[in-house]
């Protein structure tokens, strides 16, 4: 895609989603989320212990603009796990309860013990947490 | 202003063969949740059967509806 060198939010964007193996992109921190299906996630993910990086969309509405165009989905929030979309509070509570997302992310810690890798900040604030 | 039977008519009418129970969550016409159950979901995965219901609403999903929270099964059954 030639515009994604015009683009340093959306290649931003995409570079978080390939360096971090869990990434949520949400309204807010994971200590203080903005939305309730934001707050829902993160606790799908605390309950599960699971150290990932999080994103806060709200202080520039480019991101959001971009990250729907990149993902090809409308809403806040959007997780990632190694590199593909696993869908926002709906379908992660849902996986959440049926068990599935503890294998999803059961398997990636067995997989291999690397630690996510700290992104580059400067543009999306990436946090990385420890819940 | 979207209403719970609008968008219950408009999904039924996107997704042949669908049945669409929705709630307006807040009584402020912007918050609704939907229970869509279609054969047309079948085999698919949770993310393509929720983009199939999304692309219904483009834009106005963020917009005018400010969310649309969503459980998709392919029958009543499961």
């Amino acid at each position: 895609m030639s515009d994604q060198n015009d683009n340093p939010i959306r290649q931003a964007i995409a570079d978080a989603i390939s360096e971090n193996e869990v990434i949520l992109f949400m309204k807010g921190s994971p200590e203080a989320p903005m939305c309730g299906f934001s707050a829902r996630t993160v606790a799908a993910l605390q309950a599960l212990d699971t150290r990932f990086a999080a994103v806060d969309i709200l202080p520039d509405p480019r991101i959001r603009q971009e990250l729907s165009a990149l993902s090809q989905w409308p809403t806040i929030p959007q997780l990632f796990v190694r590199g593909e979309l696993v869908g926002g509070a709906d379908i992660v509570t849902e996986m959440f309860e049926s068990g599935e997302l503890a294998g999803l992310l059961g398997a990636d810690e067995q997989g291999d013990a690397t630690e996510p890798a700290v992104a580059d900040g400067s543009v999306l604030q990436i946090e990385n947490r420890l819940a | 202003m979207p209403d719970a039977a609008s968008i219950k008519a408009r999904i039924e009418a996107g997704i042949p063969g669908s049945s669409a129970d929705v709630d307006d969550w807040t009584g402020g016409g912007d918050h609704f949740h939907a229970t869509v159950v279609a054969e047309a979901f079948a085999g698919l995965t949770r993310i393509q059967q929720h983009r199939m219901v999304y692309e219904i609403f483009g834009e106005e999903i963020g917009g005018p509806i400010h969310a649309l929270s969503l459980k998709t099964q392919p029958s009543r059954s499961s």
